[in-house]
C-alpha cells in the first residue's frame, strides 16, 4: 500500500495527454491479502483436525506453510516480472487452491485407517499430491510470467497454438476407450496410473488463437451484415468459422461424451466473437446453434442411441436423478443429498461425510465442500470465483490493445463458464458433465492449466495498469524486431455501422 | 470492445446468480427433504453417535442398540428376531428403514421435537443422551403364540398373516406375517453384507419382506358374509328372517353356477339368516346380496372400513405403518348398469372384493365392540431417555364412528357365536370364553389352492377382549378350519396374558 514505485507521469515526459493519476503497483496489498488467505487455509486445517480428532496436532500448519512459501515465491516473481499486475488475483486463487489442498487432505484422513490418521504424512495421498501439483503449477505460472514479457507476443504463435489446441482436443476422441475414458467421458490420455486431460490446456491455446483470428477478422465480421427484425445478422459466408467451431464442439459432445467440454469451447468462441464484433446476433446464433445441437443430440440419443446414448443418459439423470438412485443417478443423488445435508451452515470442516459422494476428489468436490461449509461457505467460494473473473474482465477493459482485451476477457469468461458448468452440474441446474472445479479439484492438468491462465491474465492486467512510459521502458529490448506487429498494438477502434 | 466486455461481466453475474439461487434451492429449500431422504446414509451415521432408543413390548426389548468399537458407535440388535420383524421393522445403515423403526425414527433417534430439552442439556454435559423408547401395544404371549402357530400350521402353508386387536381400544395385540425374516443381518454395519442380505430376502420367492397383514389384499371369501348379514339386519331383516337358499344358484342374465361347499349345506329352499351364516350358505348369501343390491353392499363394506386409503397403524395421530385399502370393486356392468352375476359373486367375497387381514380383524372388532370400531394402533407409549417422562400415551379413538347400531352388532355377535358353537368355526372355541367368528374359503385363481380365512372375537365376562383375523394363503382344503384353530389359540393367549392389554 505504501509502495510508490510507480513513476508519476508528466505530459512532457510522455508526450501524451496529461495523466495525473498516481499509479501504484499495489504489491504490498497483494502480500497482505496473501497472508490473510494463508491464515484462512491454516485455520481451515485446524478446524478439520479439531472436528475429526478432538485435538489439534502440532503439524496442522504445515500444508498452509508450504503453500505460503510457494505463493510468496510467485509474489516475488510478480514483483519483478509484472509489478503492476492486479493484486487481488493471486490471493484469491491461492485461497481456493489452499482450501482444495486442505479438503483433499481431509478426504485422505477419512479414507485412512483410524490408527494412521493422527500421524498422516503431509505429502501422502491426494492432498499431498495436490500440494506437489501446486508446486509445479506455481512454478509454471512464474515461468509464463518471466518468458512472456508482453502478452501481444502470444499472438505471433497464434496459428501454432490453434493447431496445437485442436490436436489436444481431438487426441482423446481418437484414442481407444481404454486409453482415454474415465467415468464415461473420453477426455483423457492415460499412461498407466498417470493421466492427463489435454482439454484443459487446449482451452488456453484455442482462446489465444480465437483472440488473434477475431482481431484480424472483426471488421468484416462486424460490418458486413443484414438487418433482420432489428438485429444485424452476419453474411452467410462469414458464418463459416463459427459453424466449424460449432461442428467441432458437437463432435466433442458426441465422441468425448461430454456436454461440459463442448459447451465450454463453444461458449468461449461465441463470447470472444461477441466481444470482438459487438454484434448481439452472434450470441443469438451461438445459443440457437448450441441448444439446437444439444437438443438434437438428446433426441437422437433417445431414438438412435449409439454415440448419442451417453448424452441422452445424462440428460435423463438430470431430469430425474431419483428414478435410479443407486445406479445411474447415484452420483448426482449423493451430491444433492450431501449439499442438502450441509444446509445453510454445513456440518463444519471435517464434520460431514463427503466420502459418500463418488468422485468427490474431482468433479464433485464442490458438493463435498458444500456439505461441510454449507450454503454460506459455498457462496463465499462463488464470490471468490466471481472476484477472479471480474478482475480478469477488468484487465480486459483497461488494457489498450484489442488482442489483450479479447485474451483477458475470453480467459475470464472461460473460467466463469467452467465454474458454472461444473457447479451447475453437481447442483442439478444443468446436466452433469465431467469438468474439474478450477483450483479446487484434485489433478495436475486442471491446476497447471488454470494457473497458466491466471499467469496470462496477470500479464494482461500488468500491461493494463502499467503507466505508458514504464511499459515502454519495460519492453524487453525495445528493438523494432521484437515489437509486436502494428495490428495487435493498435488501440481499440470503435466501429459503428 | 469495452461495451461488450462489460456486458459479458453482466452475463457472468447472471450465471453466478443462477448458481446461487439454485444452491439456495438445494441447500435451504430442499435441505430437509434431502437430509431425511431414504437414500441419504449421512444422517444415519450421525445418528449412530447417539444410542438409539429401545422398542419394547411387555417389558421385552424387541430392538436395542449395543456399543461397538467401530466408526458407527452403536449397532442395532433385534433380540426377538423373526417373531416381531414385520412390526418392529429394521433400521439399516444404508438401506431404507421399515416398520416402527421407520415411523418412530425421530423419537428413537432422539432428534424429535419432543426430545429437544434432552438435546439442550447435552450441550452442557457434552454427553449424547440416548433416544427415547417406544412401548408397543403388542401382547407378548399373543404375538409369540401367533408366530408359533402360524409357523407350525397344520396345513403346511408358508404364507399368511394374523392380526389381533383389542376391540374396545384398537390396540394391536398381535401382528404376524409369514414368511418372516431375521432383521439382524440387515442392520449389519458392513453395508455390503447388509445389502447382500437384503437382496437375498428381496429375491426370495416367498417375499418375506412384504407385510401381508397390512399391505396386501386378498379375496375375503365367506368372511365377507358378515358384511352381507350386517346390511340385511340394517335393512329390516332379523336373525330368523327366512332367506332363499338352495343347492345351486345362477344369477340372472349370466354368470356361473354358485354352489355350496358341501351338498349338505342349505339344500332347502329357505333358511334363516342365522342358519345361513352358521353353515356358510353360499347360495343364500349370493341371493341375499342380489336382493339387497350393489349399493347397499358397497355402502355396508365402506362403513366397516373398505376403501379407506389413508389408514395407518402406529401412533393414533396418523404416523405409522400404512394399511392398504380394502376394496369391493364397482360391482357394475362396464356400461354402469347392474351386474347381478358380479354382485352374487361379490356377496360371497369373490369377484373383485379384496381385503387386508387387518381389515378382517377390524370387522370382527367392530361387531364385538357393539358396533363401535376403534382405530388400530401399535404404539402404546413413548418414554423419554430417562424412562419416566412420558411423551405420548395412546388415547383410543373411534375409526369410523358407530359402524352399525348396538342392536345390529349384538345380532351379528349371536350369529357369529353360533358359527363357532355349531357351524364352521368350531376349532376356535375357548373354555369359559364366548367366541364368535366366521370362516372363509376364497378362490385365489383357477390353478391355485384356495385361501383359508377366519375372523372372530372373544368375549369374557361380557366384555370383548380380542378380535382376530387369520389368513392362510393358498392353504387348500382345511385351510379355514386351521385358520379358526389358530385364531382361537391367539385369543386364548390374549385372555391368559394378564399384562397384555
Amino acid at each position: 500500500m505504501s509502495s510508490q514505485a510507480g513513476p508519476v507521469n508528466t505530459p512532457a515526459a510522455t508526450g501524451e495527454l496529461p495523466r495525473v493519476r498516481d499509479v501504484q503497483t499495489r504489491r504490498n496489498a497483494e502480500l497482505a491479502l496473501l497472508g490473510f488467505a494463508m491464515a484462512l487455509v491454516a485455520a481451515y486445517s485446524a478446524t478439520i483436525q479439531l472436528t475429526m480428532f478432538d485435538t489439534i496436532t502440532g503439524n496442522f500448519w504445515v500444508p498452509a506453510a508450504v503453500l505460503s512459501v510457494l505463493f510468496l515465491g510467485l509474489h516475488l516473481v510478480v514483483r519483478y516480472a509484472a509489478p503492476y499486475a492486479d493484486p487481488a488475483l493471486i490471493p484469491a486463487v491461492a485461497l481456493l487452491n489452499g482450501i482444495g489442498v486442505g479438503f483433499l487432505r481431509r478426504l485422505d484422513l477419512a479414507e485412512a485407517p483410524a490408527a494412521e490418521r493422527l500421524n498422516y504424512p503431509i505429502f501422502a495421498g491426494t492432498g499431498g499430491r495436490q500440494l506437489a501439483w501446486t508446486l509445479i503449477s506455481v512454478v509454471l505460472a512464474a515461468v509464463v510470467l518471466m518468458i512472456v514479457k508482453d502478452h501481444r507476443a502470444i499472438s505471433r504463435y497464434a496459428y501454432t497454438l490453434g493447431l496445437g489446441g485442436i490436436v489436444l482436443v481431438l487426441i482423446p476422441a481418437l484414442l481407444p476407450r481404454s486409453l482415454s475414458e474415465i467415468n464415461g467421458a473420453k477426455l483423457w490420455i492415460k499412461f498407466g496410473s498417470f493421466s492427463i486431460q489435454p482439454g484443459e490446456f487446449a482451452k488456453l491455446a484455442l482462446l489465444a488463437f480465437f483472440a488473434y483470428y477475431l482481431v484480424r477478422k472483426r471488421e468484416v465480421l462486424s460490418l458486413a451484415s443484414r438487418r433482420v427484425l432489428g438485429v444485424d445478422f452476419p453474411r452467410g459466408r462469414d458464418l463459416g468459422p463459427v459453424l466449424a467451431v460449432w461442428a467441432v464442439s458437437l463432435l466433442v459432445l458426441i465422441f468425448e461424451k461430454d456436454l461440459g467440454t463442448s459447451l465450454l469451447y463453444f461458449g468461449m468462441f461465441v463470447v470472444t466473437l461477441y466481444i470482438a464484433t459487438e454484434r448481439v446476433s452472434w450470441l443469438i446464433i451461438g445459443l440457437l446453434l448450441f441448444f439446437g445441437g444439444a437438443y438434437s443430440a438428446y433426441l437422437l440419443g433417445a431414438s438412435v442411441g449409439g454415440p448419442f446414448a451417453n448424452f441422452y443418459d445424462r440428460a435423463q439423470i438430470w431430469l430425474d436423478p431419483f428414478s435410479d438412485p443407486y445406479l445411474r443417478g447415484y452420483q448426482l443423488v449423493q451430491s444433492l443429498l450431501g449439499l442438502g445435508s450441509g444446509g445453510l451452515f454445513g456440518a463444519g470442516p471435517g464434520g460431514g461425510q463427503p466420502t459418500k459422494i463418488p468422485e468427490v476428489h474431482n468433479d464433485f468436490i464442490f458438493a463435498g465442500l458444500g456439505e461441510e461449509i454449507g450454503l454460506f461457505g459455498l457462496s463465499a467460494l462463488l464470490i471468490i470465483y466471481l472476484l477472479i473473473v471480474q478482475r480478469g474482465l477488468r484487465a480486459g477493459l483497461a488494457v489498450r490493445d484489442s488482442f489483450g482485451k479479447l485474451l483477458a476477457g475470453g480467459l475470464a469468461f472461460t473460467l466463469a463458464l467452467q465454474v458454472f458448468v461444473i457447479v451447475g452440474g453437481i447442483s442439478r441446474l444443468i446436466p452433469l458433465t465431467g469438468q474439474t472445479t478450477p483450483f479446487l479439484s484434485a489433478g495436475g492438468s486442471s491446476l497447471m492449466a488454470n494457473w497458466m491462465l491466471i499467469a496470462v491474465v496477470l500479464r494482461v492486467s500488468d500491461a493494463a495498469r502499467r503507466p505508458v512510459d514504464a511499459s515502454v521502458s519495460a519492453r524487453p529490448s525495445g528493438s523494432s524486431a521484437s515489437a509486436p506487429a502494428q495490428l495487435h498494438g493498435a488501440p481499440t477502434e470503435v466501429i459503428k455501422p | 470492445m469495452n461495451a461488450p466486455l462489460r456486458r459479458v461481466g453482466v452475463v457472468v453475474l447472471v450465471l453466478f446468480a443462477l448458481l446461487f439461487v439454485n444452491l439456495n434451492w438445494v441447500q435451504a429449500y430442499k435441505a430437509d427433504e434431502y437430509r431425511n431422504s431414504d437414500y441419504n446414509g449421512r444422517v444415519q451415521i450421525a445418528e449412530y453417535e447417539r444410542e438409539r432408543g429401545v422398542i419394547e413390548a411387555g417389558r421385552t426389548a424387541l430392538a436395542s442398540s449395543k456399543p461397538t468399537d467401530g466408526e458407527l458407535k452403536y449397532i442395532r440388535e433385534y433380540p426377538a428376531g423373526e417373531a416381531y420383524a414385520h412390526v418392529v421393522g429394521y433400521n439399516p445403515v444404508n438401506l431404507a428403514a421399515t416398520g416402527i423403526e421407520k415411523s418412530e425414527d425421530e423419537f428413537l433417534a432422539g432428534t424429535s421435537d419432543a426430545l429437544v430439552a434432552d438435546r439442550i442439556s447435552d450441550l452442557w454435559t457434552g454427553e449424547k443422551t440416548p433416544g427415547g423408547s417406544v412401548l408397543l401395544s403388542l401382547s407378548k404371549r399373543a404375538q409369540e403364540t401367533a408366530f408359533k402357530e402360524m409357523s407350525n400350521n397344520r396345513v403346511g402353508v408358508d404364507k399368511g398373516a394374523a392380526v389381533a386387536l383389542d376391540p374396545r381400544t384398537g390396540a394391536v395385540q398381535a401382528l404376524v406375517s409369514m414368511p418372516s425374516f431375521d432383521p439382524n443381518p440387515l442392520a449389519d454395519h458392513d453395508t455390503d453384507a447388509a445389502e447382500a442380505a437384503y437382496d437375498k430376502l428381496e429375491s426370495d420367492p416367498g417375499k418375506p419382506l412384504i407385510n401381508r397383514a397390512l399391505s396386501e389384499t386378498y379375496p375375503p371369501g365367506s368372511t365377507f358374509k358378515v358384511i352381507d348379514a350386517a346390511a340385511a339386519l340394517e335393512s329390516g331383516y332379523t336373525q330368523q328372517t327366512q332367506i332363499p337358499a338352495g343347492s345351486v344358484y345362477r344369477a340372472p342374465t349370466s354368470g356361473t353356477d354358485i354352489r355350496n361347499a358341501a351338498a349338505s349345506i342349505c339344500p332347502e329352499s329357505q333358511v334363516s339368516l342365522k342358519e345361513a351364516l352358521t353353515e356358510s350358505c353360499n347360495t343364500g348369501f349370493a341371493k341375499l346380496a342380489v336382493a339387497l343390491g350393489a349399493d347397499k353392499i358397497k355402502e355396508e363394506a365402506r362403513k366397516f372400513g373398505f376403501g379407506q386409503t389413508d389408514l395407518t397403524c402406529g401412533r393414533l395421530n396418523g404416523e405409522g405403518l400404512p394399511v392398504a385399502p380394502s376394496e369391493t370393486g364397482d360391482i357394475k356392468n362396464p356400461d354402469g348398469g347392474d351386474d347381478p352375476a358380479a354382485l352374487a359373486q361379490s356377496g360371497i367375497g369373490q369377484n373383485n372384493v379384496r381385503m387386508t387381514p387387518m381389515q378382517g380383524a377390524l370387522i370382527a372388532a367392530a361387531v364385538a365392540n357393539d358396533g363401535k370400531q376403534m382405530r388400530p394402533y401399535l404404539v402404546q407409549k413413548l418414554l423419554g431417555p430417562d424412562r419416566t417422562t412420558s411423551h405420548y400415551t395412546a388415547t383410543p379413538k373411534e375409526l369410523n364412528g358407530a359402524v352399525v347400531s348396538g342392536q345390529v352388532a349384538r345380532d351379528l355377535q349371536e350369529m357369529m357365536v353360533s358359527v363357532v358353537e355349531n357351524g364352521t368355526g368350531r376349532n376356535a372355541q375357548i373354555n369359559n370364553v364366548v367366541v364368535g367368528g366366521k370362516t372363509g374359503t376364497a378362490q385365489s385363481s383357477a390353478d391355485r389352492e384356495d385361501h383359508g380365512w377366519f375372523i372372530g372375537f372373544a368375549i369374557k365376562d361380557g366384555k370383548p377382549v380380542s378380535a382376530v383375523a387369520v389368513f392362510l394363503q393358498e392353504a387348500g382344503s382345511g385351510g379355514s378350519a386351521e385358520a379358526a384353530r389358530i385364531g382361537g389359540q391367539i385369543m386364548r393367549a390374549v385372555v391368559t396374558d394378564a399384562g397384555g392389554s
